[in-house]
This record gives C-alpha cells, sequence and structure tokens, in this order.
C-alpha cells in the first residue's frame, strides 16, 4: 500500500465529504448542507415537480370510514367528496399536508415560540414573546375547552390523522423544499397544533394592543392627558358605521364601574410607565372589506356577498382553495392550511365572510411584586401568591432555555427583569386578552359550514370569542346580514387605552358584553350591509367601543358611498368595486392642500407636480404620478406638522393618524400643532407647513423621476414574500395599484388575501383569487400562477360541483382516491 | 477501455445506492472506492474515471429533472445561491460536487490497491 497517498486521499474525502455535510454561517444565517442539497437523488432537485405533473392516483391508507373521491381542478383546487364529515377532514388535512406541509407546521413555530429550534438562536427575542404573552398557554386552553365536545375533538383529531397519514407516506427525498434548505424533518402533526394556528390568527388580528398600549401610554405621558387626547382623539367626524347612524340601540344591559382614582392614578399620573415594541407587531392595516348586497339592489333579484380579507402577503399563501361535500354539507371557500374546515365561503344555502373588528381586547396590568423572585404581588391590600408557568426553548446548536413567567389573576407577565428592555426596567406588566382565556376554536366555522339560513348563521356566530370579527352573510332565500361578533369587554370610557394599575381589581374587566347587545342589522332598509373595520357604530352605541385610532375610517365611507348609488348590480360590478383604486381621502385630503398653498413660492419643478396632482383622477392606479406626488407630500407635511412634537421623547410614540391631521386642518386653519416647537422666534402655520411640505416632498419626487420610478406601482413596489422572507422564493415588483386608503388596498407586502365574490342565484355564481397558488412548492407551477391574475384584477369562476358533475367535467384534470385500509 | 467500464460502473452503483435514500448522500464514496479498487488504474485515471462517473451521473439526473420542471426551481435556487439564476451553472455545479467526492474516494482506492498488490508481490 502506499500509505501516505491511500491515508491523504481518504482525509481529503473525508474531509470534503464533512465540509459538504454541514451547514456553514452565511451572512446572519446558515447555508445547506451543499451536498445533501445538491444531490439528485436526496436534495432539492427531487422537489423540481415536473410540469406536466399528474396527480391522479388511488391511495390505501389507514384510517377512513369509507371510499373517499377527490377531483381535482386544473388551478389545483381539490373538489372532496365523502361519505362521512370525518373522513372529509381526514382527506382534507392530508391535502393540506401533500400541498402545503412545510408552511403549515413553519406557522405553528412562529405561534408556538419555537423558531430557535430550526433557526438558531437569532431568533430568541421572537420565541420568548410568543411563549411571554401567551400563545402556548392559550392554544391549550382552547384545545381543553373544546375536547369536551365530542364532535369538535372528532373533527380536530380526524384532521391530524390526515396529516400524520401523508407524512407517513413521505420518502426521505420527498421531504419539502424548505425542510433541505434549513437542514430539519417535518415531525408529527397533533391537534394542539390546530389550535396553536388559530391563536396566531387571533394574534394577528388582535394584539397590536400589545404595542399600542404601551405607545399610547407613552404619548400620554410626554404629552399629557389633555394634548394626547387632541391628537389622538375619539371622534371621527366623517365616520360612516357598520351599522347606519341613528339606528336606536337599547339600554345596556350593563355599566361598567369607573374606578374613583382614575384621574390622579389612571389618566394623567402614571408617570412611569413602560414601552417596548414587540418583535413582530400585527400591521395596523390587518383589515378588509366585506358587504353583501340585497336582491333588491341586484339585476338578478338575488343577494351578492363580497369579501375581501387583507392581511400580510405571503408565499405560500395563508390561503388554500378547497370543495368539502358530504351528506350533511356541501361547502366551497378557503381554507386555513393547519385547520380543518372552510374560513371564508359558501354553500348550497348561504355565504358568509369576515373582517376584522378592530375592538381592544388586550391590556397591560402594572404588578407590583413583593421582591424579584415574584412570588407575591400586591392585590386589593393584601400580598397574593402568584403561579409560575415554565416553557421551554429548545435552541438550535445550544442547550434549552427554561422560561419561566410568573402567572397573576390578570394573566401572565409579559415584561419583568428577564425580559424588558431599557423603558420597561424594573416594571412587571401582567397582559390579559380574550385570546389566551379559553375560546371556542373551530366550532363557529364548522357551523358556518353547514348554515342553512339566517339562524344557522346567528347561532353559529354567537359563541365566537377571538379574534372579534364582522360577520356579513347572505342567503339563497334573500336574506343579508351583518354582525360585530366576539367576547368584547364592558369597558369605561378609555379603559385599556393606557397600561392600568395592577394593584387593585377595579381597573379589571367587569363583564364580556352579551353577544345579543353586540352591533347587528339585519336585512336593512338602505339594501345592503357592509364593514371595512370603521367603528362599528356611532357615539349612541352604549358601550366604549376603544381608541378611535383602532379604526381605519375611509374604506368604509367610499363602500357605503358606492353601494348607495349602485342599482342592477352584477358580479362583474362587485369585481370592479372590490378592484378600485379611488382613494376617498385624497379626495378630502387635496383641496385643503390647495386651500393653503401659495404657488408663486415654488420653483417651476415644484409647480409642475402641483399641476400633476391637481389633474390626477383620485385614482391609485399602476401608472398615475398623481398619486405618488400626492402621498409623498401628505407624508411630509404629517411630518412637518407633527415631528417636532415628538422628537425629543426617548420612548416610541404613536404617530397621529392621518385622519386625525385632517379633520384639524378641515376645522381649524390655526392648528396649533403646525407651529415647529424648534424655532424660537417664528410661530409656523398651516400655510407654512404645506409650503414646506411640498418642497421637501419635490425634492424626492425629483429623485424618483430621475430614476423613472415617479408610477405609483413603482413606488409602492408590492411583493409577495416567501414566508422565510428570500427573495429568490418571492415575488418581487408585483404591477398593482391601490393603497391603504383604497378598497383595493394593496400596499407594499399586505393586501387582499383572498377576494371572494358570492352571487347567491340558485345554481350559485362565485368568483374567487389569492395572489399565491395551490402548491406551496417553489418548484411547481402551481406555486404562484394566480399572482398576475389577482394583480390584473382578474378572478377565477369558481367550480361548485356534484359529485356526478365532478367526474365529466373538462375542468377537472386529476383524481385521487382514498380507500381504507 | 478499463477507464469507459470504470466510469460506467462509478456511475451505475452510485446512482444504485442513491435509490435508497434512507442511507446519507453521501454513501457513493464506499462504491466508488471499490470500483476503483477493483478496476486497477493509475491514480490520475482512477481519479478521473470516479470524478467522471459522478459527473456525469449527476448532471445528467439533474438536466432530466430540470427540463420535465421547465427551469421553474432551479432558476429560483440559482438566484439563491447566488448565481445569477443561470441553472446551467448550478447544474454544473452539482455534477462538481458529485464528482469531486467519488474521484477523491476513487483515489483512495487506487491507493489502498495498491497495497494488496504490492503484498502478493512480497508472498510469491
Amino acid at each position: 500500500m502506499r500509505i501516505v497517498p491511500f491515508l491523504l486521499s481518504s482525509i481529503a474525502t473525508a474531509a470534503l465529504v464533512v465540509g459538504l455535510n454541514t451547514q456553514l454561517p452565511i451572512g446572519g444565517s446558515k447555508s445547506p448542507r451543499l451536498g445533501y442539497f445538491l444531490s439528485p437523488q436526496h436534495g432539492f432537485w427531487q422537489n423540481a415537480e415536473a410540469t406536466n405533473q399528474s396527480y391522479t392516483e388511488n391511495l390505501t391508507i389507514k384510517g377512513l370510514k369509507d371510499k373517499v373521491d377527490v377531483f381535482i381542478d386544473e388551478r389545483l383546487v381539490p373538489h372532496i367528496y365523502a361519505e362521512n364529515d370525518l373522513d372529509a377532514y381526514y382527506v382534507q388535512g392530508f391535502l393540506h399536508a401533500k400541498f402545503r406541509l412545510w408552511q403549515m407546521e413553519f406557522q405553528t413555530y412562529v405561534a408556538g415560540g419555537r423558531l430557535s429550534e430550526i433557526l438558531g438562536e437569532e431568533r430568541l427575542p421572537l420565541d420568548r414573546f410568543f411563549r411571554r404573552i401567551g400563545m402556548v398557554y392559550g392554544a391549550e386552553q382552547t384545545m381543553e375547552r373544546m375536547n369536551k365536545d365530542p364532535l369538535m375533538k372528532a373533527t380536530v383529531d380526524a384532521y391530524a390523522n390526515g396529516v400524520n397519514a401523508y407524512i407517513k407516506t413521505l420518502k426521505p427525498e420527498q421531504i419539502p423544499f424548505e425542510y433541505k434548505l434549513l437542514d430539519y424533518k417535518p415531525e408529527q402533526w397533533t391537534p394542539v397544533k390546530t389550535y396553536l394556528f388559530l391563536m396566531f390568527m387571533s394574534y394577528d388580528l388582535t394584539a397590536r394592543g400589545a404595542t399600542t398600549d404601551l405607545k399610547m401610554t407613552n404619548a400620554k405621558n410626554y404629552l399629557g392627558f389633555e394634548s394626547f387626547d387632541k391628537l389622538f382623539p375619539n371622534i371621527q367626524d366623517s365616520l360612516d358605521p357598520i351599522i347606519p347612524k341613528s339606528t336606536v340601540f337599547t339600554q345596556p344591559s350593563f355599566n361598567p364601574i369607573i374606578p374613583k382614582d382614575i384621574d390622579s392614578i389612571y389618566l394623567n399620573k402614571t408617570n412611569n410607565s413602560s414601552e417596548t415594541i414587540a418583535p413582530l407587531v400585527p400591521n395596523i392595516n390587518n383589515g378588509s372589506n366585506n358587504w353583501a348586497v340585497a336582491g333588491s339592489k341586484t339585476a338578478s333579484g338575488k343577494p351578492i356577498l363580497c369579501n375581501d380579507p387583507h392581511l400580510g402577503l405571503n408565499l405560500p399563501s395563508l390561503w388554500y382553495e378547497v370543495q368539502i361535500n358530504t351528506p350533511t354539507h356541501n361547502t366551497y371557500g378557503a381554507s386555513f392550511p393547519g385547520s380543518p374546515a372552510v374560513i371564508i365561503g359558501f354553500n348550497d344555502s348561504i355565504a358568509w365572510g369576515v373582517t376584522n373588528a378592530g375592538r381592544d381586547v388586550i391590556d397591560y396590568y402594572n404588578i407590583m411584586f413583593k421582591d424579584t423572585t415574584m412570588q407575591e404581588y400586591w392585590y386589593n391590600g393584601a400580598w397574593k401568591k402568584s403561579s409560575h408557568r415554565i416553557e421551554t426553548i429548545k435552541i438550535k446548536g445550544k442547550p434549552n432555555l427554561e422560561e419561566l413567567i410568573a402567572v397573576t389573576d390578570f394573566g401572565p407577565v409579559m415584561y419583568d427583569r428577564s425580559f424588558k428592555n431599557a423603558s420597561t426596567e424594573g416594571k412587571y406588566l401582567a397582559i390579559k386578552w380574550t385570546a389566551n382565556t379559553a375560546g371556542n376554536g373551530l366550532q363557529t366555522f364548522y357551523q358556518l359550514n353547514r348554515a342553512k339560513n339566517i339562524t344557522d348563521y346567528q347561532n353559529a356566530i354567537d359563541t365566537w370569542t377571538c379574534p372579534g370579527q364582522n360577520f356579513v352573510f347572505a342567503s339563497k332565500s334573500g336574506d343579508i346580514a351583518i354582525k360585530q361578533q366576539g367576547a368584547f369587554i364592558a369597558r369605561w370610557k378609555r379603559q385599556g387605552d393606557f397600561i392600568m394599575p395592577g394593584t387593585d381589581s377595579s381597573y379589571d374587566w367587569q363583564k364580556i358584553i352579551p353577544s345579543i347587545e353586540n352591533p347587528m342589522i339585519v336585512n336593512p332598509a338602505r339594501g345592503f350591509v357592509s364593514s371595512a373595520n370603521q367603528m362599528p357604530t356611532d357615539s349612541t352605541y352604549p358601550y366604549y367601543l376603544g381608541a378611535a385610532s383602532n379604526f381605519p375610517l375611509f374604506r368604509g365611507i367610499v363602500i357605503n358611498k358606492k353601494l348607495t348609488t349602485m342599482n342592477s348590480i352584477t358580479a362583474k360590478d362587485m369585481q370592479k368595486m372590490q378592484t378600485d383604486n379611488y382613494n376617498i381621502f385624497a379626495e378630502m385630503a387635496r383641496p385643503i392642500l390647495f386651500k393653503y398653498i401659495d404657488e408663486k413660492l415654488l420653483n417651476v419643478n415644484e409647480q409642475r407636480y402641483l399641476s400633476i396632482l391637481k389633474k390626477w383622477n383620485l385614482k391609485q392606479d399602476i401608472a398615475e404620478q398623481g398619486a405618488t406626488i400626492f402621498n409623498a407630500i401628505w407624508d411630509s407635511l404629517s411630518q412637518e406638522v407633527f415631528q417636532d412634537d415628538f422628537q425629543k421623547a426617548k420612548q416610541p410614540m404613536p404617530w397621529p393618524e392621518d385622519a386625525t391631521l385632517l379633520q384639524s386642518l378641515l376645522k381649524d386653519s390655526a392648528y396649533s400643532y403646525a407651529d415647529n416647537i424648534n424655532t424660537k422666534n417664528k410661530i409656523e402655520t398651516i400655510q407654512d407647513d404645506i409650503l414646506l411640505a411640498v418642497k421637501k416632498a419635490s425634492a424626492y419626487l425629483q429623485q424618483l423621476e430621475k430614476d423613472d420610478k415617479l408610477n405609483w406601482a413603482d413606488v409602492k413596489d408590492t411583493r409577495i414574500n416567501h414566508l422565510l422572507k428570500i427573495p429568490a422564493l418571492s415575488r418581487l415588483h408585483v404591477s398593482i395599484g391601490g393603497g391603504k386608503n383604497c378598497i383595493n388596498a394593496t400596499t407594499e407586502m399586505h393586501g387582499p388575501s383572498w377576494r371572494m365574490i358570492v352571487h347567491l342565484t340558485d345554481e350559485i355564481e362565485a368568483y374567487g383569487v389569492y395572489p399565491g397558488g395551490q402548491n406551496g412548492n417553489p418548484g411547481s407551477r402551481f406555486y404562484d400562477n394566480f399572482i398576475d391574475s389577482w394583480a390584473a384584477g382578474i378572478y377565477y369562476r369558481l367550480l361548485f360541483l356534484t359529485k356526478q358533475d365532478a367526474e365529466k367535467n373538462e375542468k377537472i384534470k386529476w383524481h385521487i382516491t382514498f380507500i381504507n385500509g | 477501455m478499463k477507464i469507459i467500464t470504470a466510469i460506467f460502473l462509478t456511475g451505475f452503483l452510485a446512482f444504485t445506492i442513491g435509490l435508497f435514500t434512507i442511507l446519507p448522500w453521501w454513501s457513493f464514496v464506499f462504491t466508488s472506492f471499490i470500483v476503483a479498487v477493483a478496476i486497477h488504474q493509475k491514480p490520475v485515471l482512477a481519479f478521473l474515471s470516479g470524478f467522471s462517473g459522478l459527473f456525469i451521473l449527476w448532471t445528467l439526473l439533474a438536466v432530466l429533472k430540470d427540463t420535465d420542471n421547465e427551469h421553474i426551481l432551479s432558476t429560483k435556487v440559482a438566484n439563491l445561491f447566488p448565481l445569477g439564476g443561470s441553472y446551467w451553472l448550478l447544474i454544473l455545479i452539482t455534477g462538481l460536487i458529485g464528482g469531486l467526492v467519488s474521484g477523491l474516494a476513487a483515489t483512495a482506492g487506487c491507493n489502498f490497491r495498491k497495497r494488496s498488490s504490492f503484498n502478493k508481490k512480497i508472498i510469491r
């Protein structure tokens, strides 16, 4: 043997294998194991799905009662035909896993505070945040409660069994792409993961308060309550609420008692505030539109229901279309990978949709512990024992972290000495949130899937707790309705807008408003119902709705304005309306700019921008330059007016709403905040501010023009990110108009996540589209194939088929049969 | 033609052992080693055979997958790495990595064989 060459070449081989089999650090993240990832028989090449791939197969799996047929149409939407409900949910779980396994598991890693386990230590702050806010606890509570209902338990279990049945069929080389990229493996699906996912939705839709309550407290302490109340008022002059104004509400069944010391302790004198920013702040635009028009306003004489929930836009998409057909129901719509049943959709008799209520259901209480061990806290004049919860966070390549969370009567202590930042130093803040007390999970949607009429609809939604939603409804029999439903707290005015004292029970929540008193209308005279996250009622509603800044104002105005004037409405009209880019805010704000600007003081370029703005049709369409100019000037103006008032603040501050500035300028030409407090010898007027804003915006606009990016869509630059925010797996530079105050509320990374229109004719005529694709595999042609249609405002006719029709429909391309065995 | 046989055997055995995806991706190290022991060549030629066997196999398999996929995934991965979105470059790198590992394993096998023949001579 040539010992030295043999050893050398052996060592070289081994070293190379080890090198190619190790994740190497690149930037902040890690590379895949290169040899594994590139191996054509093991790695990512296996995920390169043939574009002519057939999905037809016969599967024999354990756990079904009967045969199940799944017909898959040309858009990869499955139509499930099962002999019983549990088989249908089993197969729904199987299909979710087959097409979205990585996503559905990843989402529960986020929600359950487990990202460090797969991505390493950098994700620890987010994991700790989610553990401490009570995500796992809340999911467990809800599961425990729902498990007492045998039907719901069986449903969620059947779904989990279906997911696991799919995981079991997976050969090592078939695991989804992202597992190979990040180098981990799928684990078993468990029912609690479904509840964790639903907790995430609750977080996304109701937990802005976890951040805003802190910021609002800072602002109140920094500005004093009087000024605060001016900048963050609780009145919206132009409000067009969900329930029409002048509706008479019955006397409240309960009047919350206002604590005696509220003025001294709560509103003015809680000087030592605390603040911090959640690492993943729910988007303020997490809203939505929904409406239903009665037969009296449609061409067909039958109602039409529309819904487009606005959420963060991601790939793989949050939504997955499905039709579920069993002897008990026949339902089509958008489902959540991770959860059984349809969330937004329709069945043979009715259609329903949701928008976010936006009510405040999350509060902080400032806890006084006896000492740093957090064993006892001062409550109603005595020391009370707290309990403790330990959550174990696994960290890739590091020892586990044991997260100790004290639990008080109010809820878990989110911020303490171990989880804090400079401004929460020394504070103990307990969080009280309707989501982490037991909810009813999926029951509402389970019942909506089967609802036949308005009574079923009401029974289905009346138990819904969190996140509070505006449930819109329409039926073939001609009824339309909308109800804001959730567990909402009967609050005294301003209760929970700021951090509350946690030393006695007088600041605690006193009662949940009975469901029957939640705002609702059925078949109103005006012939339509609608919601767009605005305040549900005017100020005559007998309960405090929460800070006005929680409720976007303008989409609701334009929707109601349009629906009021429209008649003989068709589904096509509704498509046009849902994708409308008209900016009603600009309609109200543009005249103010021109009222106060002295164009003689502007240079040629600045005048040119203003003349484009003057001619603008107020639509934020793709190529409109006026939209770019308007938004640039308005943002500069907001900065000019408010920045000086906040710039000395050391803590994070909320920014006043556009609506507040607009209202102030409409009312008051001598707006006191117009003055720049940094200029000692001069009192700036609103004229000065607008002039400066135009000049500053023009400089920015000139730069844009130089880069040939003055068109609105180029500036907005909408993108649909992969969940890992990897650009190569995302769709960048999607050409689409719209914006935050338009019905088409598409912003940079946020917007209509599912557009649906259901015309309740005898044979249902339904349309839908979402910015994604049915297959979560980046290597599939179905990964992002809906995006271009969505951006262009094109809808797909939804195939709602009987089994007989499915067997011979030309748009059905594949057929999977599931047989028990 | 020893080298042709060696290349073919290296590729064929690597493919076969690669079908058992429960085994690690680098299992062909052993087959390439054995081929080089069994088919005695000069070290340079052994390396070349080992390299070519896997280079051809991995390139071919990647090209087949990629063609059926119309470059959807390879283009994304080639942007991720970053290779400027060039799927050809990605296929080439795939082949090179498989080839390099196999070539080294074959070289080790070749040098191992040298000992066996040498020992035999001594015994005679």
